[in-house]
């Protein structure tokens, strides 16, 4: 029910966007940490927007249960996260690092930071510079699906590339 | 095992717990609390005496406050006041022994009430009925009327103790999350309130993310990790006044999982820096920082043994989480956990003699508690999630979060006994995850 109102939600924050071609997303780091959930600015037909980024060329990865590993199709989003932060090139980014709820909740911020540590790690071996990256773990407090099976924990279980400018200290 | 030891046999010496009276030649009311419990004690608790007309709801209260502490235990079973055959209707007349031992009563606790203004005066007996005679002196406790529960608190305590011969876990509080909202929106805040759920106060709004607060050792301050600043840190917070400030704050790092050194002063807890988590000490005062542990894999969740020689902690090391033992200055780890499955959130009894952890295995959850070295694991609960277990300030009960499964799921707190009896659910005003209860208050 909840779930359903938040979509209905997104899809009308989208449209929005879409019609005011909004400038640049703020971040300052305070959000809630669904920054990826949020109302994205921008045109998904514009390569130089951030719902561009967020929809064509992909925002998160997913990880296998207790791994922190970079799978060949994480790599090819990392790939075009990449390619696209270094064509634009004042966008800086904090990565979030997530986990699903099998685990407890100090473990899963730790597991969460390694997955977001692993995202950075590899953006930074695609030539971005490291301190446009910055990391955040959620740890479990954060789902994005809230079902108890492994279809819900498999998209839970995720780094997530959320696009700021002007990042500050 | 709980022994009920009758009435006839001999009084097991109960060292330094309480002052012992000069009665106590005749092997009276006697609980020992070992290994699981079989019938629990009947005892009766008739309304205090009022000693005033103010104190007339009053004194009932007390009484029903007195019964809810003992009988929440298990170790005791109220017999209600229908089956009374005589009323206690002064607090100084000589108990009718006979009649309590009809209904079969084996403590009987007397009390009365006096209320003058805002002042509260509770004084109190108990009664080894079998025995004839009473169990300690009596005592009395003044407060004010809003400290009306803690006063019933102390005299549960009081009565706990002369009939187990340890000391009690009423009179303390228990700093909480409290959750509202649907699982992919929660709000969490800090909250605290007394054992038993009642007098429920926030300490934080829920604008940020908090999680895991935790007691210092004499109660007067919390430590806790907050979002607010973007990023993981953790706080200190007074209690009295609910000032605060970060305590440890590095750019780039995350830190969580504090813990309180048992003398108050310095604080373990974890600190990520570059997707690598170990554990780190920090004077509280000083704000100097020691590296604790120097590893590539997870260290986190550290907490101290008792006398502060100790830390135990749970790391991945291994391939699988699992639990360790270091001296609380660092260096060499000793593995403790020898179970399948993985082990979080070790916390080391109050007593110094167990060690209370979460497993997981095999898609379920559990609480367990094991020997300081390892040996003797016993798992007391089983469900979908559960974790995150504290202590009862005497060593004897653990509470801990349990969250129930599916898109609806929900936080709530939970007690058991250390011998996996008595579980019951804490109410709350709202969902409830990351109890840490405090030391009993002076």
């Amino acid at each position: 029910m909840t779930y359903l109102a938040k979509s209905i939600l997104l899809v009308a924050g989208l449209s929005l966007a879409a019609c005011t071609n909004a400038g640049r997303f703020d971040n300052d780091g305070t959000g809630a940490g669904a920054g990826s959930d949020a109302a994205i600015a921008g045109s998904a037909s514009d390569p130089k927007s951030p719902l561009y980024f967020q929809q064509a060329i992909g925002d998160r990865v997913l990880f296998e249960v207790d791994r922190q590993t970079l799978d060949d199709e994480a790599k090819r989003v990392l790939d075009g996260q990449a390619s696209w932060l270094t064509t634009n090139a004042d966008y800086n980014v904090i990565i979030e690092g997530h986990a699903d709820e099998q685990g407890t909740r100090e473990y899963n911020l730790a597991l969460g930071a390694r997955r977001a540590s692993a995202v950075r790690e590899y953006l930074i071996s695609r030539g971005i510079s490291s301190n446009r990256l910055k990391t955040v773990s959620y740890g479990k407090e954060r789902p994005i699906e809230i079902c108890s099976e492994e279809s819900c924990y498999a998209k839970n279980r995720r780094a997530v590339t959320v696009l700021a400018s002007g990042l500050t200290g | 095992m709980m022994r009920l030891i009758g009435t006839f046999m001999m009084m097991l010496v109960a060292a330094g717990l309480f002052v012992t009276p000069a009665q106590a030649q005749n092997g009276p009311l006697r609980i020992e609390i070992t290994d699981g419990v079989m019938e629990p004690l009947p005892y009766a608790v008739p309304d205090f005496v009022p000693e005033n007309g103010a104190a007339s709801q009053m004194a009932v209260n007390i009484a029903r406050v007195v019964a809810a502490d003992l009988s929440g235990t298990g170790l005791f079973r109220e017999i209600g006041k229908e089956a009374y055959i005589s009323q206690i209707t002064s607090f100084s007349s000589p108990v009718e022994f006979a009649d309590w031992r009809a209904i079969n009563a084996q403590a009987l606790i007397t009390g009365a009430v006096a209320v003058e203004g805002d002042n509260v005066t509770v004084k109190f007996r108990v009664w080894d009925v079998f025995g004839g005679q009473e169990l300690g002196n009596g005592l009395q406790f003044a407060g004010t009327t809003g400290g009306w529960r803690r006063m019933a608190h102390k005299v549960a305590d009081e009565v706990y103790s002369r009939i187990t011969g340890e000391s009690g876990y009423f009179d303390s509080r228990v700093v909480f999350v409290s959750e509202t909202g649907p699982k992919d929106d929660r709000r969490k805040r800090l909250a605290i309130m007394d054992y038993d759920g009642a007098n429920v106060q926030y300490l934080t709004d829920s604008t940020s993310l908090v999680l895991a607060p935790r007691f210092s050792p004499t109660g007067d301050r919390v430590l806790y990790t907050s979002f607010e600043s973007g990023f993981p840190r953790i706080y200190i917070l007074d209690v009295a006044n609910v000032g605060r400030r970060g305590l440890q704050s590095r750019e780039g790092t995350m830190s969580f999982a504090p813990r309180f050194s048992p003398d108050g002063q310095r604080v373990v807890f974890s600190l990520e820096t570059g997707g690598n988590t170990d554990i780190y000490l920090i004077d509280i005062s000083t704000g100097a920082e020691t590296r604790l542990t120097r590893a590539p894999s997870i260290e986190t969740a550290p907490s101290y043994s008792p006398d502060g020689s100790q830390i135990v902690f749970e790391s991945d090391r291994s391939g699988s989480r699992q639990l360790y033992v270091m001296p609380a200055t660092g260096g060499e780890a000793q593995r403790i956990s020898q179970g399948s499955g993985n082990y979080g959130t070790p916390v080391w009894s109050p007593r110094g003699d167990l060690i209370a952890f979460t497993k997981q295995s095999k898609g379920r959850f559990h609480i367990g508690v094991m020997k300081t070295d390892g040996s003797a694991e016993r798992l007391l609960t089983a469900s979908f999630l559960e974790e995150g277990p504290t202590w009862s300030p005497n060593g004897r009960v653990i509470m801990f979060t349990r969250e129930t499964q599916g898109a609806q799921g929900q936080a709530s707190l939970y007690t058991v006994d250390i011998t996996g009896r008595n579980l019951k659910q804490v109410r709350t005003p709202d969902g409830a995850s990351d109890p840490s209860w405090s030391p009993l208050q002076k």
